[in-house]
């Protein structure tokens, strides 16, 4: 069951919606209906929100993004459309239910943070559980369990007029966490943060999430934090979304022309990631290869090195054709004694910008691994430069470039090469 | 031409509207039918001026004025204090220790009332644009009608004496409290009531939570204005036979007595700078009963610190307050 599901959204302002709502469905264009003194806010918005994924709705300011969002909670209704939460229809419950709908199951992190300045850090981030009816030593209890997640159970006594920008926002998270709801609404949560901190508080959320896996709808102007933060990305334009997908499936395929504009502010170096341009994992050599074979190899292919295995599925390091060729030279049964080079690994999640120095030395290749240090895949040298240049991605089958030094084509293949 | 067209309207070219004619028959009619609705009304207010007039009497005089400046001693300052001692002391000496009793009596009752009347009504009005669109005018009404005229309808109504001096002074001390609670009400940052929302909170606790505390400063600005006009017009009743420092200075003009004029005067002064500087003390939070807002923001533990910091404008890890009997000092 997907944890929001929104189908046929609308919101219009002003006079006469149902009728405007009826046009736009006919197809009518925004001018014309604003002509009749209607205002679409939002047009026709369908979207699931899965379970522990983190959603991230973008769009420029007037897009319609927080019009969404303050449908999802009800704080706005909808002119036309359902809107689900869980296994409740919330566009169909009275005030009451929709409280309770709230105080349960949802909550909220707003822009300018809106705390209330009456009440202490800990009154703010007691707030949910006050208003669900809580008692107050078990909801202070938990109060102070959010904000120690936040790192601020230190200032809890404090009122949040003595808090830094960031800090409030952090409380402002401590209050939406401490309700334990599964879903949670950040509206700009970041965007009046200095980038410095916004960064910091992106990276925090990202923590959070791994640990707490609630679903979130994260709202937001900014791409490069949408590609951040999102596990997919809605894109809205002037009240539609334009686009659903995977921050991968935006990037490589935009849907339009107003898609395609913003990425080109995207900071690649930071939104791509060594998976966006690793090929696929070569067979590592085992270390019993004989140095001979793996040399008619090598040189069959035209590489400098291969990458040899520990026997599970790790890199144990490097052979450059030198220390082969050394060690046919001088007889060796295997692979065993050669000296090999330390790998450069980065992980899936290594971002262009951190690759650029592991390609820049030329001897060994990028090798991409996972928690375990389990080989994903390697980066080949020149498609690091290409991502950043936005130069469309080969196909993953393209044959390695034959002059390609130490690149992906630096690998045998399972075919010539057995332990 | 023109002339003979503005002759013609003053000779009667215009039908001449009998506003007051009705309104007197108006009144008429509700004097005959609802004089026993203002018998209970003069009783109750009657009993409960004297009353706290006889209450505010009992006292030696001194001893109530030395309690008065040491509660202001407590809200505001030392200086406040020793300050309105002298002047208390000087009403004393004065003789006016008795009428001013009454006239205070009659502006804190009529204060009462029309706050207890105004907040609800202020409320009412920011929550609705159609009840604030109905009310300006006749807040306007209100206010600018000439303190005067208030006096003769309450005196048709309820005799000479001191009901219509208190019936004329709240309606015409009330507007202040309906506008500045509508005002401060509004003026709450919409985003923390979207917040109270987006938690579930029902709207009453929304109101009584985060509303009417953050609104506070601006409602208790409100409070301090209708005592000071109730003061203004406590002096006007005394027209009508209300006792206090009204009738000090009614009896002054009808004797061209400019001494008596004078004290009585003073006197009302002194009673007015002692109300104002005691309810803004109130109202700003500079004294030391900062916790006003717990008294209504349920569960809240607002403890010594006060309403001053906003949570927007001070970004950076200091206290608000600069003022030095500032209750927001950081208590580490």
């Amino acid at each position: 069951m997907p944890a929001v599901h929104a189908e046929g959204l609308f919101k219009v302002f002003g006079r006469r919606t149902a009728e405007a709502v009826d046009r736009l469905r006919d197809g009518a264009s925004v001018a014309d209906v604003r002509e009749r003194g209607a205002t679409p806010a939002v047009i026709d918005v369908s979207l699931t929100v899965e379970p522990g994924e983190i959603f991230v709705v973008m769009g420029l300011s007037g897009s319609g993004k927080s019009t969404l969002l303050r449908m999802l909670n009800g704080l706005l209704e909808v002119t036309a459309g359902t809107v689900r939460v869980g296994d409740a229809e919330l566009t169909a419950l009275d005030d009451k239910a929709l409280r309770r709908l709230r105080q349960e199951q949802m909550s909220m992190v707003f822009q300018h943070f809106a705390l209330f300045p009456h009440r202490s850090v800990l009154d703010n981030a007691a707030y949910a559980l006050e208003v669900r009816g809580v008692d107050r030593a078990t909801r202070r209890a938990k109060a102070q369990e959010a904000l120690a997640l936040v790192g601020l159970d230190q200032w809890a006594d404090q009122k949040p007029g003595q808090l830094s920008g960031g800090m409030k926002q952090r409380v402002g998270l401590a209050r939406a966490l401490a309700a334990d709801t599964d879903l949670l609404l950040m509206d700009e949560a970041f965007s009046a943060l200095d980038p410095l901190i916004r960064r910091e508080m992106q990276d925090q959320l990202l923590e959070l999430q791994a640990s707490l896996g609630k679903t979130i709808v994260f709202i937001t102007h900014d791409l490069n934090e949408a590609m951040r933060l999102g596990d997919r990305i809605a894109i809205m334009r002037d009240g539609r979304i334009v686009q659903i997908g995977t921050p991968d499936q935006i990037l490589e395929d935009p849907a339009d022309d107003y898609v395609r504009q913003f990425l080109a502010d995207v900071d690649r170096g930071r939104v791509f990631t060594a998976r966006h341009v690793m090929v696929e994992a070569p067979t590592l050599v085992a270390p019993t290869a004989a140095p001979a074979h793996v040399l008619q190899t090598m040189q069959a292919h035209r590489t400098g090195s291969v990458l040899v295995g520990d026997g599970d599925g790790r890199v144990a390091g490097v052979a450059t054709e030198d220390a082969v060729r050394t060690a046919v030279a001088t007889g060796a049964p295997s692979l065993a004694g050669v000296a090999l080079l330390p790998p450069v690994d980065v992980r899936a999640t290594t971002t262009l910008s951190d690759l650029l120095a592991p390609a820049a030395q030329d001897e060994v290749p990028v090798t991409v691994v996972d928690d375990d240090g389990r080989l994903l895949g390697v980066v080949p040298r020149g498609a690091v430069l290409a991502a950043l240049g936005g130069v469309p991605r080969p196909a993953p089958s393209a044959a390695p470039a034959p002059a390609d030094p130490v690149g992906a084509s630096a690998v045998a293949t399972k075919e010539t090469i057995r332990g | 031409m023109a002339d003979t067209v503005f002759r013609a309207a003053e000779d009667g070219a215009l039908p001449q509207i009998p506003v007051g004619d009705w309104i007197d028959s108006g009144f008429d009619w509700v004097t005959e039918n609802f004089s026993p609705v203002f018998d209970v009304i003069s009783a109750g207010t009657e009993t409960g001026v004297e009353g706290l007039r006889d209450a505010l009497l009992f006292p030696p005089s001194i001893l109530l004025a030395v309690v008065l400046a040491v509660l202001g001693g407590v809200v505001r300052s030392v200086r406040f204090a020793v300050v309105s001692l002298l002047g208390l002391l000087l009403l004393i000496s004065m003789r006016m220790w008795e009428p001013a009793m009454a006239t205070l009596a009659l502006v804190l009752v009529s204060a009462v009332i029309a706050v207890a009347i105004g907040i609800p009504i202020g409320v009412s009005a920011a929550k609705s644009d159609r009840v604030s669109a109905v009310l300006r005018p006749v807040l306007d009404f209100m206010q600018t009608m000439p303190a005067f005229v208030y006096l003769v309808p309450a005196v048709t109504f309820f005799g000479i004496g001191l009901v219509p001096g208190v019936v004329t002074t709240i309606i015409f001390a009330m507007p202040p409290a309906i506008r500045l609670t509508e005002l401060g009400i509004r003026q709450v940052d919409p985003e923390l009531v979207e917040a109270g929302h987006a938690f579930g909170s029902p709207p009453g606790k929304i109101l009584r939570g985060i509303q009417l505390p953050l609104a506070l400063p601006t409602i208790m600005a409100g409070v301090n204005q209708v005592i000071m006009l109730a003061l203004s017009m406590a002096v006007i009743a005394g027209l009508i036979g209300a006792a206090g420092l009204g009738g000090v200075v009614v009896t002054s003009i009808s004797r061209l007595d400019v001494g008596l004029g004078f004290e009585g005067g003073l006197s009302v002064v002194i009673l007015a700078i002692y109300l104002d500087r005691l309810t803004s003390a109130f109202g700003q939070q500079r004294g030391r009963l900062g916790g006003i807002p717990s008294f209504l923001s349920r569960g809240g533990t607002v403890g010594k610190a006060g309403l001053g910091a906003s949570s927007r404008s001070a970004d950076a890890v200091t206290p608000v307050g600069t003022d030095q009997n500032s209750p927001n000092r950081p208590a580490r």
